[in-house]
């Protein structure tokens, strides 16, 4: 009995070992350029007004923000401290203290204090007059941000948001310097200087963005790499031939399937893979003053005619989408189980049953067989064309004549804006997997509800979710938001969602993918292994 | 005071007895003397039938999604294969026949038919008519064809007439340059004076009496363009600004996943690329065999 619970114990050992990650394995070592490639170019330097990849990519090195989100959590919706040692919430959940990090540097040397952070969250919550913030309606509970001494920040909130620390967390609110700042609100649009583990040396238009290691940085020992370089290519062919010379070691946002393959087989052993469900979508939005899809039979048809199964299966070995989801990511807090998820309309898996029902209603709807609806869809290869090309055939099924008109990508939003559609591809991309930031698109009054769907029973729960503090109340109650949106009402249909694929070489290490490609790119944990 | 009416000869007005025998013993003639531009024509014939047949040859649906059968090699099932949505190539080559002569007569027979009225016209009226219309030409003869082509689908989008009218308008002031040239010496003939003597209109003496007489730099520049518009389509829609998916279209085969897939599934790009190059390469062949027909200094030698 001993020797065989030995042996038990021996081979329970040796399969840990194995499992375990290389990383864990493996010990940093200090030194090399890390070379990677960004597939667009930053606007502006100025992260609170941009929200492209292309500035948070090649920049966010340079800066630190108030809480982070951990680097080696794999579902990214973990808050941890940056700049923040330690906090502290009141009873009543409506004031939350932090513990600035003393010690902690800018690249001009001076000392970081809460009055920096103070003065980088004012300018997100209430922007100057003449400048841009993008975000400051997500901090609309925030009622005031203070700092009573130099270690001290203090947040309090006009109603207890359990997505608060998330929300804190946002790769996008660099600390930037109060005294740059009181001078120029507009200073970094055009400028770099923050307290991160990278310094800027050198941005050179359509070229490359190159930044060295910061010595005095205060998470010590780190970084690791003694600089990096992003080279700007947009063409993805051009990317992955980067890659596979080993011109480049990795691109932060995505590559497709055929890509990663390519890869793969040109590289062997060389290359490494992460992948991880995004948390990006595409859904179908239908216009609800535009007959008949002010129906919401019409609307349930059209989502009961997708296989989505078959759709995820396929789909997957061409574009960058995988997972059947619900409105959250599956493997996150607040995913929709897979068993509840089946009995929404459209995610059931008889497929036949679901396109019968899909003809029943339009049938009682009075849209008639052949009935020809146009599709617009945005200009940009991946997912959208094949996801395009997979509707329009699902739709074909229920009978549905379909002509897709592509729209070139910049002028695709202010099509939406202006309503100008029947049905339309819509996009929803998160940087924290979080209800309070990837829903609040389906509010009635919401800018970005381009469907224009008015909805009272939506906008309730969706007020009611984000004030729950209890995990399996507020679970409860975006189970009933689903139901609504995308079953009783329709009022949009998901697809697919996004499947983020980043192929490296292998010796980038220290760096673990998470769902949202704007997260874990400060690079202080990332090591060359050669 | 009686006038005397002068006959006018009408030079094409009128097909004189036995002209079908006169017809088929031309073509027969042109195939033997131009051999390459006969196996051009009958390319473009074979083109013609696959198009019009599409429904019947076709052994699927063009725009067929099926899973299973996702990137198939070559087979008796799938002939030419199939792309990433598992559609048969084959019958989207043949049904993308379809919008690749839609395209290509609609935009070249408009573009060379207005070209041509326009280039009459100008050398019909000359002097300030011409001065101003020959420098419109002009400004539009300054963009090579495809960007003028992409500039305008750009700005009208990308449907198929919108297509159409995008390749046509870089044709029209190619086709009036030419057609102008021979109009102009058209235009010092005796029996267009003879017309105007007659007190005819200017609109009967440039549409009866001087474009029936450019018929041959027109028939030229339209096969020219016949080629140039399949071209011009297949490349627009290549850059996804010509006909759209999931519409079978030959350029439009030959992007995104035929990219992707170059090294894995080569069918997916071998053969719609095949297919533009043969049609294009048919009808540059016939419209040169053409021109060497028609053109009398050609002909003796």
């Amino acid at each position: 009995m001993q020797a065989r619970l030995a042996r038990v114990l021996t081979v329970a050992i040796v399969l840990l070992l194995v499992a375990m990650p290389a990383d864990a394995q493996d010990k940093p070592r200090h030194g090399g350029e890390l070379v990677f490639v960004v597939p667009s170019e930053p606007p502006s330097y100025d992260a609170h007004q941009e929200e492209t990849f292309g500035v948070i990519h090649p920049m966010a090195p340079h800066y630190n923000t108030l809480l982070r989100v951990d680097p080696n959590d794999r579902t990214g919706t973990k808050p941890v401290g940056d700049i923040a040692e330690s906090w502290t919430v009141s009873r009543d959940g409506l004031t939350y203290t932090f513990k600035i990090r003393r010690g902690v540097k800018f690249h001009d040397g001076s000392e970081l204090t809460s009055k920096d952070v103070k003065a980088s969250y004012d300018k997100i919550l209430k922007p100057p007059a003449g400048v841009k913030s993008l975000r400051k309606e997500a901090y609309e509970s925030i009622a005031s941000v203070d700092a009573p001494d130099a270690g001290t920040f203090v947040v309090k909130l006009k109603y207890p948001e359990p997505s608060i620390l998330l929300n804190l967390a946002s790769p996008w609110n660099w600390i930037y310097k109060a005294d740059l700042l009181a001078k120029d609100p507009h200073w970094y649009e055009k400028n770099v200087m923050g307290t991160g583990p990278f310094t800027f040396v050198e941005h050179v238009k359509g070229s490359h963005w190159v930044g060295k290691k910061n010595p005095n940085y205060w998470d010590k020992g780190k970084p690791y790499l003694d600089g990096y370089r992003a080279i700007f290519i947009s063409s993805s062919a051009a990317q992955v031939a980067a890659v596979r010379g080993e011109r480049a070691m990795i691109q932060f946002r995505s590559f497709s399937p055929p890509e990663r393959d390519q890869l793969v087989q040109a590289l062997g052993n060389k290359i490494a893979v992460q992948e991880s469900p995004w948390d990006c979508l595409n859904f179908v939005s239908m216009h609800h003053d535009k007959k008949p899809f002010d129906d919401k039979r019409v609307r349930r048809a059209l989502s009961l005619a997708l296989d989505r199964y078959e759709g995820s299966a396929a789909l997957s070995k061409i574009t960058l989408v995988k997972d059947v989801a619900g409105i959250q990511v599956p493997g996150t807090p607040y995913a929709t189980p897979p068993a509840e998820l089946e009995k929404l309309a459209g995610y059931g898996r008889d497929i036949n049953k679901n396109r019968a029902e899909a003809r029943r209603l339009l049938k009682e709807a009075g849209v008639a067989d052949g009935f020809s609806l146009v599709f617009k869809n945005r200009g940009i290869p991946h997912p959208y064309e094949p996801l395009g090309i997979w509707l329009i055939a699902q739709w074909k099924q229920i009978g549905l004549n379909v002509r897709q008109e592509i729209i070139e990508a910049s002028a695709y939003h202010p099509m939406l804006k202006r309503g100008d559609f029947e049905v339309a591809m819509d996009f929803q991309c998160g940087f924290i997997v979080e209800p309070d930031l990837d829903l609040p698109r389906f509010i009635s009054t919401s800018d970005a509800n381009y469907g224009r769907h008015k909805d009272t029973v939506i906008d309730d729960l969706m007020h009611r979710q984000g004030r729950a503090t209890d995990l399996e109340e507020r679970k409860k109650i975006l189970r009933q938001l689903e139901k609504r949106l995308l079953d009783e009402e329709a009022h949009v249909i998901y697809t697919l969602q996004w499947h983020r694929i980043i192929p490296h070489l292998a010796k980038v290490k220290g760096w673990t993918i998470t769902p949202s490609h704007y997260l874990n790119n400060q690079l202080d944990a990332v090591w060359l292994s050669e | 005071m009686a006038i005397a009416r002068v006959p006018v000869p009408e030079a094409v007005e009128a097909a004189p007895p036995g002209a079908v025998a006169r017809w088929l013993a031309a073509t027969r003639e042109f195939c033997r003397a131009r051999t390459l531009g006969a196996v051009g024509a009958a390319v473009i014939v074979v083109m013609f039938a696959v198009a019009l047949l599409a429904p019947v040859l076709a052994a699927y649906d063009p725009e067929a999604v099926d899973f299973g059968a996702m990137l198939a090699r070559p087979s008796l099932a799938h002939w030419l294969g199939t792309d990433s949505f598992g559609r048969d190539v084959l019958s989207r080559l043949i049904f993308g026949s379809r919008t690749a002569l839609m395209v290509g007569f609609g935009a070249s027979v408009l573009g060379a038919t207005l070209g041509a009225i326009l280039g009459v016209g100008s050398a019909y009226f000359g002097g300030r008519v011409d001065l101003y219309l020959q420098r419109v030409m002009d400004v539009f003869l300054s963009f090579p064809l495809i960007v003028l082509a992409l500039a305008l689908v750009a700005i009208l989008g990308n449907s198929i007439p919108n297509l159409i009218m995008a390749i046509m308008v870089p044709m029209i002031p190619r086709s009036a340059l030419v057609i102008r040239s021979s109009a102009l010496a058209i235009r010092e003939m005796p029996f267009v004076d003879a017309a105007r003597a007659a007190g005819f209109g200017h609109a009967r003496i440039v549409l009866r009496h001087m474009l029936p007489n450019v018929m041959a730099p027109y028939l030229i520049m339209l096969t020219a363009f016949l080629g140039q518009a399949i071209l011009a389509e297949a490349s627009l829609s290549f850059l996804g600004l010509g006909v759209q998916e999931p519409t079978a279209a030959w350029g439009l085969m030959l992007r995104g996943a035929a990219v992707e897939f170059a090294e894995t599934a080569p069918w997916m790009a071998i053969f719609p690329g095949l297919a533009i190059s043969l049609s294009v390469f048919a009808f540059n062949l016939f419209g040169d065999s053409l021109r060497d027909a028609l053109d009398p200094r050609l002909r003796t030698q």
